[in-house]
C-alpha cells in the first residue's frame, strides 16, 4: 500500500492545502470580508470546466492503478511463488507506436491552438492509428506469451502482467471513443472552438496514459 | 498550461444564461426518462435506491425472524439466512445509502445551493443513473440465478467467496462482483460532475467558504468516493479472475470440502486491505454527507449560526484525509502482522478528534439558539443523540486491545447500525422531510412525521444498544443460530425475540412515511418557496418546484455565508445568501428584538 | 420539549441497563484480565462524554426553544472554547489509547517459555496438533493434505515424526502456562475464539498466524469460530479444557504421534468377518438391516464412519440418552468389541458388504426437499454419497425410516448432544432448521431419490421417483 499511500498523500496533500488556504484567513461570517462578487476567488480561468473534470478523471485513474501496483508488490513480497516474467521486447516497439500517438494528438491539439484544421486532422489520424497499432502489438505480446507457455494461470507474475495490460488497454480504448468524437469534429468541420477542446483532451489524457504505461512498463522492467 | 485557444471562461459564469444552451425536451421520455435535469436525475436515484432499499428492508426482517425465533420458519436454511444478510448488507451500504446520499441529494442540491442551471456536464449524469440502474438490475437478477445470490457476507472475503458450498457460488458471486464494477463505473461519472460543479459552476460571490456545509460534505465524499472505489474495482476484478480464469491472487493452496482447489499461495490478506482500503473511506462516503446535511437542518430549524463553521469545514477535510490511513482497524484479529496494530489504533483515535469536534459543534449550534421542534429538527437531534452512541463505541473497536474480544460480535453488529445504518438515515429522513416541500411544493403531514420519528428513533435504539451488551457476552456475528453454548445464556434468545419484534415495529413504522410522501404529494399543505426560512440559495428560486435551469431568469448573486440567522439589527431573523447588504432591512432605532 | 425529556430517560435508561442487564463479559479464564481492564477504562471515559454531551443537548433544547420574540445569539466562532473543547478531548483519546497500546504491546509479544499448539480449522472442524518432545512442529504442506493426511504433514520431515495429532474438536490444556496457538487453516478463514480467554484471531489458511495466553482456571470452555466459514459457520464448535499439568500430561501421552499413524496396520477383514457374526441377528448377513428389528442397513458405508458410530456407541457417546431407544439397543453389542482394533476390523468389513436400494416407506414432498437438502450437501454430498474430509457421514443407501428417526433424535437433542460425541452438536444444530416433521420427510424423500456412484445396487431398479410422487400426493 505504499505506492498507493504516496500517491494519495501528495493527491490530497496538494488539495487540502491549497482548500485551507482558500479558507485560513477568510471569516466567512463577515460578509464584507468576502470577494466582489465579480472577483475569482479560487480557480485559475486556465481551469476550465472540461480540464478540470479530466484531471479529477485521471485522479481517479491513477488511485486506479496505484492500487495495482500497490496490489503486485503486495502479492510479490507476500508468498514465495513469485516467478518474474521477462517483458517480451516486443513491449519496446509498442512503446515506440504509443509515443507516436501521444506526439499525433500534441500535433492535434497545437492545430486547434493555431487554428489549422488540417494539422488537427493529420494529427488525429497520426494518434489514433499509432493507438490502435499499440493495441493490437499488445494482443500480439499476449499471444507470444500464451505461445511461450506464459498463461494467466501459471504464476502471479504473469496473471498480473495480464491484468495490468489489460486496464491500461481499456483505458486506451475508451479514449478512442473521445478521439472517435474529435474526428467527427474534425472531419465535419465544426467550429474550431469545439474541435480544440475535444483535441486537448484526448491530447492530455494520451500523454497521461503514456506516462503511466512508462511507468508500468519500468516496474515490469524491474522486477 | 498553455494559453487557451477559445475565449477563457472566468470564474464567475455570465449572469444570463441564454435558454437554448440547456436542452429542454419536449417528450415524455426526454422530460422524465433519459433527462438531463440534475433535478429529475435526482429523483430517478432516489425512486431505485429506496425501491432496493426496501428489499434491503424485508431481508433485515427476515434475519431477524431466524435470529429472534429459530426452527420456526422452514424457509430460512442457513444458506438462505447467509444470503440474506449478505445482500442486506451490500445493499444497505452501498446501492441505498451511497446512492441516496451522493445520487439522490448530491443531484438535487449540488447545483441549487451553489447557484448554478444544471450539473457541468448533464449528458454523463444522466449515463451515471443509467448506470446505476443497471448495477441494480445486474444485483437483483442475482436473486434469480441458480444457487441464488451470494452468501459470502458483504465483506466477500476470499478465499470463501469463490469456494464451493458457499451459497451463490454458481451465479451469485459473479454477478454481485460485475455488478459492483457497473456501480463503479457509473459512480466515477456522477463523482466527475458532483466535483466539478462544486468547483466550477458556483454562482458569483458563492465562494468555497460560503458553501453551506451539505455541499462540503458531499464534496469532501465525494473525492473520497473516486480515490477509494478503485480499491474495490482491482479486488473485485482480481476476485473474477481467480474464480473465472483460476489464477491465484488471492486463493491459497487449499482444500475445499475435501479435495484440493489447484490454487497455489495467492494472499486472502491482500484482499481484505484492498477491500477496506475502499471499506473504511466508504464509511465517510456514507457519514459526511450525512455530517453536512444534518449542519444545515440544525442551523436552519435552531434558527441560528452553524457553530464554528471554519472548524466544520476543516474538520470535515480532515475526515477525509484520515480516513485513507485507518483501514486495518478492521483487521486487528486477520492474521495480519499484529505489529500493525499499533500504528492503525493510533491514526483511528486520532480520527475521533475532529469527529467529537463536529458533535460539539452541532450541540453548541443548539445552544443560545431559538430551537423550532419541527419534524427535521427531530431526526437532527436523533441523529446527534445516535451519532454520539455510535461514535463512542467506535472508540472501542478502534482501539486495538479493546477490539481483540469484541471483534466479529454482535457489539460490532450494534456499532455500525448505529453510527452508519441509524445515524446516516437519521439523516436522510430529516432531510426528505426538510426538502420535500422544495420537490414537491407540498409540505408532508406534520403528525404522521411526529409518529414516523418516535417509532422510528426510540425503536432503532431498541434494537441496537442491547445488542452491545450481548456482543460484550461474546456471541458471535453471522451465527444462523446459537445451539447450546456454555457462554450464551438463554436470555440471549429472548432478548433476541424482542429485538426481533421492535424491528418489526420499526420496519412497518416506514409504511407512514411512505404514506405519508405520496399522500403529502397530492394532498399536502401548499409550501410556499421558503416554508423555512432557510438561507440558502435552494429555497430563493423563482418557482417552487424549480424548474430546469433552477434559478429562471437570472441567476443567484451570493453576499453572505448561508448561516445568517440571527444577526442582530436585522429585521427578519435570517438573510438569505443572495440579499446584498444594501438590501438588508434593518430595525428602527432602539428596537432589538422584533416581534415577526 | 418531549424530545428532550426523552433524551435524559434515554441517558439515564442507558446507563441502566449497563449497570441492570444480565448480559456482560464472560468470567475471565485468562491473562488477559488487561483487556478487562482497558474495556473498563473506555466505559467510564465514553460514558461521562456521552452523559454530559448529551444532557447538554437536552438542556439546551429546553432553555432555548423557541419563542418569537427572540433571536438566536449570533456568535459564529468561539476559537478559545474549540480550542479547549479539542485539547480535552485529546486528552480523553490519550487516556483511553495509551493503556490500549501497552496491553497490545503485551499481546504480541510471547513469552520465551510458552507451550505450543498448532489450531488448525478447516469447513466445520478444529482440529490440534502438539509440537511432541522436541518441541518443533514438523513441517507441513497445504498440498499433502488428503483424507488419509489430514494435517498435511511432510511424511520425510523427522521433526515432524514426534508431534501429536489431536484429530478431535476437544483440546487440553495445562492450566497457569503460558501457551502461543499456532493457527492455520486448511481450507478458507476461520478464528479461533474462546469467549472467557478474550484473545482471539483468524485462521488463515496458506499463512499462520499467532497469539498467546495463559489459561488461568481449569474447566471446559467452548471453541466457536468466529469469522464467517459458509452455512456450517454457526456449528462450527470445539472445547478447550483447561486441566493441571499432570492430568494434560497423561492425555497427551494418549494422544497418537504422526509416527505411529503412519505405522499402523491394515484392519483385518477375516477377524472383521468373526466379529460381525454378533451384528448378523439383526443387521443381516448381507447387512441389508431390517426394519421389523429398526436396524438400519449398514452394508457398504465407509469404515470410517462405521468405525466413529461404534466407537461412540461403546464409550456411550451415543445410545445413553433415556429416549434413545434403540441406540440402547444397540449400545451392548457395540461393547462385545474388545478394543479399538476390533472396531477397525469390522468396520472395514462392513464397507466390502454390498449395499442395497432402500424400499421407499417415507412420503413427502421431494421437490421442496430437495432445496432443504441444498444444506445437507454441503457435508454429506450432492448425492449424498458422504465425505470424509468433512466428516459427513453416506446418507443414499440407508433407510428412509432410519434417516426420519435420526433426524427427530438430533433435533430433540437425544442424540448428539453428549459431550464426547464430536459431531454429534453440529448435527443437532442443522437438524433444527427443520422445523417440523413434515419438513423432515421432504427431506428424507429428497435422500432417497439419491444415486451415488458409490451405491453399486443389487438387482431392483424400482422407479423411485414415480412412487414418490404417487405417496406425496
Amino acid at each position: 500500500m505504499t505506492v498507493t499511500l504516496i500517491f494519495l498523500a501528495l493527491l490530497l496533500g496538494t488539495f487540502l492545502t491549497w482548500i485551507v488556504r482558500q479558507s485560513l484567513n477568510v471569516r466567512p461570517w463577515a460578509s464584507a470580508d468576502g470577494p466582489s462578487v465579480n472577483e475569482s476567488d479560487s480557480l485559475p480561468p486556465a481551469a476550465t470546466p472540461a480540464r478540470v473534470g479530466l484531471a479529477v478523471f485521471l485522479a481517479a485513474v491513477t488511485s486506479l492503478f496505484a492500487l495495482s501496483i500497490s496490489a503486485y508488490t503486495m502479492r510479490m513480497e507476500l508468498s514465495g511463488d513469485w516467478i518474474p516474467l521477462a517483458p517480451p521486447p516486443l513491449l519496446w516497439l509498442n512503446t515506440l507506436l504509443l509515443v507516436v500517438g501521444s506526439v499525433g494528438l500534441q500535433r492535434a491539439w497545437d492545430g486547434a491552438r493555431r487554428n489549422r484544421l488540417a494539422q488537427v486532422r493529420s494529427g488525429l489520424k497520426l494518434g489514433g492509428a499509432a493507438t490502435v497499432a499499440f493495441i493490437v502489438g499488445q494482443l500480439f505480446v499476449w499471444m507470444q506469451l500464451q505461445a511461450a507457455g506464459h498463461h494467466l494461470v501459471t504464476n502471479p507474475a504473469t496473471a498480473f502482467f495480464y491484468l495490468i495490460t489489460a486496464l491500461h488497454a481499456v483505458h486506451l480504448l475508451g479514449g478512442l471513443i473521445a478521439w472517435v468524437r474529435a474526428m467527427v469534429l474534425a472531419s465535419r468541420g465544426e467550429s474550431m472552438r469545439d474541435i480544440h477542446v475535444s483535441a486537448e483532451l484526448c491530447a492530455l489524457y494520451w500523454h497521461f496514459l503514456l506516462l503511466l504505461w512508462f511507468i508500468l512498463f519500468g516496474m515490469l522492467l524491474v522486477t | 498550461m498553455a494559453r487557451l485557444g477559445h475565449e477563457a471562461t472566468s470564474y464567475a459564469p455570465p449572469l444570463e444564461m441564454p435558454e437554448m444552451e440547456l436542452v429542454h425536451p419536449k417528450t415524455f421520455i426526454g422530460k422524465y426518462v433519459f433527462s438531463q435535469d440534475a433535478k429529475v436525475i435526482a429523483i430517478q436515484y432516489f425512486i431505485t435506491a429506496t425501491s432496493i432499499g426496501l428489499v434491503a428492508l424485508v431481508l433485515s426482517i427476515l434475519i431477524r425472524l431466524q435470529l429472534g425465533f429459530p426452527g420456526t420458519f422452514s424457509f430460512l436454511d442457513p444458506s438462505s439466512y447467509l444470503q440474506h444478510v449478505t445482500m442486506h448488507g451490500m445493499i444497505m451500504v452501498v446501492y441505498l445509502l451511497t446512492a441516496l446520499l451522493l445520487g439522490a441529494f448530491g443531484n438535487y442540491l449540488i447545483p441549487l445551493m451553489c447557484g448554478a442551471r444544471d450539473m457541468v456536464f448533464p449528458w454523463l449524469n444522466m449515463l451515471s443513473y443509467w448506470t446505476y440502474l443497471t448495477a441494480v438490475l445486474i444485483l437483483v437478477a442475482s436473486f434469480f440465478v441458480p444457487g441464488g445470490p451470494t452468501g459470502a457476507g458483504w465483506t466477500l472475503y476470499p478465499p470463501q467467496a469463490i469456494t464451493p458450498g458457499t451459497p451463490g457460488y454458481d451465479w451469485g458471486i459473479i454477478l454481485m462482483l460485475v455488478s459492483l464494477a457497473v456501480f463503479i463505473a457509473g459512480f466515477t461519472m456522477g463523482g466527475l460532475n458532483y466535483v466539478v460543479t462544486i468547483l466550477q459552476a458556483r454562482t458569483r460571490g458563492m465562494t468555497l467558504m460560503r458553501l453551506p456545509l451539505t455541499i462540503w460534505g458531499i464534496f469532501m465524499a465525494t473525492v473520497l468516493a473516486l480515490l477509494a472505489f478503485p480499491a474495490l474495482l482491482v479486488a473485485a476484478l482480481m476476485m473474477l479472475m481467480d474464480m473465472l480464469a483460476g489464477t491465484s491472487f488471492f486463493m491459497p493452496t487449499m482444500i475445499a470440502l475435501g479435495e484440493q482447489t489447484g490454487y497455489e499461495d495467492g494472499s486472502p490478506l491482500l484482499f481484505q486491505h484492498l477491500f477496506w482500503f475502499f471499506g473504511h473511506p466508504e464509511v465517510y462516503i456514507v457519514a459526511l454527507p450525512a455530517f453536512g446535511i444534518v449542519s444545515d437542518i440544525l442551523a436552519t430549524h435552531a434558527r441560528r449560526n452553524i457553530f464554528g463553521y471554519r472548524m466544520m469545514v476543516w474538520a470535515l477535510i480532515a475526515i477525509g484525509g484520515l480516513s485513507f490511513v485507518v483501514w486495518a482497524h478492521h483487521m486487528y484479529v486477520s492474521g495480519m502482522n499484529p505489529y500493525f496494530g499499533f500504528l492503525f489504533a493510533t491514526t483511528t483515535l486520532i480520527i475521533a478528534v475532529p469527529t467529537a469536534l463536529k458533535v460539539y459543534n452541532w450541540v453548541l449550534t443548539l445552544w443560545k439558539g431559538n430551537i423550532q421542534l419541527t419534524v427535521p429538527m427531530l431526526f437532527a437531534i436523533g441523529f446527534i443523540f445516535t451519532f454520539v452512541n455510535g461514535g463512542l463505541s467506535g472508540l472501542f473497536l478502534g482501539n486495538v486491545t479493546v477490539d481483540v474480544p469484541l471483534a466479529d460480535t454482535y457489539f460490532v453488529v450494534g456499532h455500525f447500525h448505529m453510527v452508519m445504518a441509524v445515524a446516516p438515515i437519521m439523516v436522510i429522513f430529516g432531510a426528505i422531510y426538510h426538502w420535500y416541500p422544495k420537490v414537491t411544493g407540498r409540505m408532508m403531514n406534520d403528525t404522521l412525521g411526529k409518529w414516523h420519528f418516535w417509532i422510528t428513533f426510540i425503536g432503532t435504539y431498541g434494537i441496537y444498544y442491547p445488542m452491545h451488551y450481548i456482543g460484550l457476552a461474546g456471541v458471535p456475528r453471522r451465527y444462523y443460530a446459537y445451539g447450546e453454548t456454555g457462554f450464551i445464556p438463554d436470555s440471549v434468545i429472548s432478548l433476541n425475540a424482542a429485538i426481533t419484534i421492535a424491528a418489526i415495529v420499526v420496519a412497518l413504522a416506514q409504511l407512514l412515511f411512505f404514506y405519508n410522501m405520496f399522500h403529502s404529494y397530492f394532498r399536502g399543505r401548499e409550501a410556499g418557496p421558503n416554508p423555512w426560512n432557510a438561507t440558502t440559495l435552494e429555497w430563493q428560486t423563482e418557482h417552487t418546484p424549480p424548474h430546469h435551469g433552477n434559478f429562471g431568469r437570472e441567476l443567484p448573486v451570493v453576499y453572505r455565508w448561508a448561516y445568517d440567522y440571527g444577526v442582530p439589527g436585522a429585521r427578519h431573523d435570517f438573510i438569505p445568501q443572495n440579499v446584498s447588504p444594501d438590501d438588508v432591512e434593518t430595525l428602527p432605532e432602539g428596537q432589538e428584538v422584533p416581534a415577526r | 420539549m418531549v424530545i428532550a425529556l426523552v433524551i435524559v430517560l434515554l441517558v439515564f435508561g442507558t446507563l441502566a441497563f449497563h449497570f441492570l442487564s444480565p448480559w456482560y463479559l464472560t468470567p475471565l479464564a485468562s491473562n488477559w484480565g488487561a483487556i478487562d481492564s482497558t474495556i473498563l477504562i473506555t466505559f467510564i471515559v465514553c460514558g461521562i462524554v456521552f452523559v454530559i454531551v448529551n444532557l447538554f443537548m437536552a438542556w439546551s433544547i429546553v432553555r432555548y426553544r423557541y419563542d418569537a420574540n427572540r433571536r438566536s445569539d449570533y456568535d459564529p466562532e468561539n476559537q478559545k472554547l474549540e480550542i479547549w473543547l479539542t485539547g480535552i478531548t485529546t486528552i480523553g483519546i490519550a487516556a483511553l489509547l495509551a493503556p490500549g497500546l501497552v496491553v497490545w504491546g503485551a499481546f504480541v509479544s510471547v513469552p520465551d517459555d510458552a507451550d505450543q499448539v498448532e489450531v488448525v480449522g478447516q469447513q466445520w472442524h478444529w482440529s490440534f496438533r502438539f509440537p511432541g518432545e522436541d518441541g518443533e512442529f514438523g513441517r507441513i504442506d497445504p498440498a499433502l493434505i488428503s483424507n488419509d493426511n489430514p494435517f498435511g504433514m511432510d511424511p520425510d520431515d523427522p521433526a515432524g515424526q514426534d508431534d501429536v495429532l489431536v484429530q478431535a474438536p476437544t483440546v487440553l490444556l495445562p492450566v497457569d502456562r503460558p501457551v502461543k496457538t499456532v493457527l492455520r487453516s486448511k481450507d478458507i478463514l476461520h478464528n479461533f475464539k474462546v469467549a472467557n480467554f478474550r484473545a482471539k484471531m483468524d485462521l488463515l489458511p496458506g499463512q499462520t498466524s499467532y497469539m498467546w495466553l495463559t489459561p488461568t482456571r481449569e474447566g471446559d470452555y467452548d471453541v466457536v469460530c468466529a469469522q464467517l466459514c459458509g452455512i456450517g459457520h454457526f456449528a462450527m464448535r470445539g472445547t478447550v479444557r483447561v486441566v493441571s499439568q499432570e492430568e494434560f500430561d497423561e492425555w497427551l501421552a494418549n494422544q497418537p504421534t504422526f509416527a505411529e499413524l503412519q505405522a499402523r496396520e491394515p484392519p483385518d477383514l477375516a477377524a472383521g468377518e468373526a466379529h460381525y457374526r454378533t451384528c448378523v441377528a439383526c443387521h443381516g448377513a448381507d447387512g441389508h438391516g431390517n426394519e421389523a428389528l429398526n436396524a438400519p442397513s449398514i452394508a457398504g458405508i465407509g469404515a470410517w464412519s462405521t468405525e466413529r458410530q461404534l466407537r461412540n456407541f461403546r464409550t456411550g457417546a451415543r445410545g445413553t440418552h433415556d429416549d434413545d431407544v434403540y441406540g440402547a439397543q444397540m449400545r451392548p453389542f457395540a461393547t462385545l468389541l474388545a478394543d479399538d482394533d476390533a472396531i477397525r476390523d469390522v468396520a472395514a468389513y462392513i464397507e466390502t458388504l454390498t449395499p442395497a436400494r432402500p424400499e421407499v416407506t417415507v412420503a413427502g414432498d421431494a421437490t421442496r426437499g430437495q432445496r432443504l437438502y441444498r444444506t445437507c450437501a454441503n457435508c454429506h454430498g450432492a448425492s449424498g454419497e458422504g465425505n470424509e474430509a468433512v466428516n459427513g457421514p453416506p446418507l443414499a443407501g440407508l433407510q428412509d425410516w432410519y434417516h426420519l428417526t435420526q433426524l427427530e433424535n438430533f433435533r430433540a437433542g437425544i442424540r448428539g448432544r453428549h459431550a464426547q460425541d464430536l459431531y454429534g452438536n453440529q448435527m443437532v444444530d442443522m437438524a433444527q432448521m427443520l422445523v417440523d416433521e413434515r419438513t423432515m420427510r421432504d427431506v428424507v424423500a429428497y435422500i432417497n431419490t439419491l444415486r451415488p456412484d458409490t451405491l453399486t445396487v443389487d438387482g431392483d431398479d424400482t422407479d423411485t421417483d414415480t412412487t414418490l410422487a404417487r405417496r406425496a400426493d
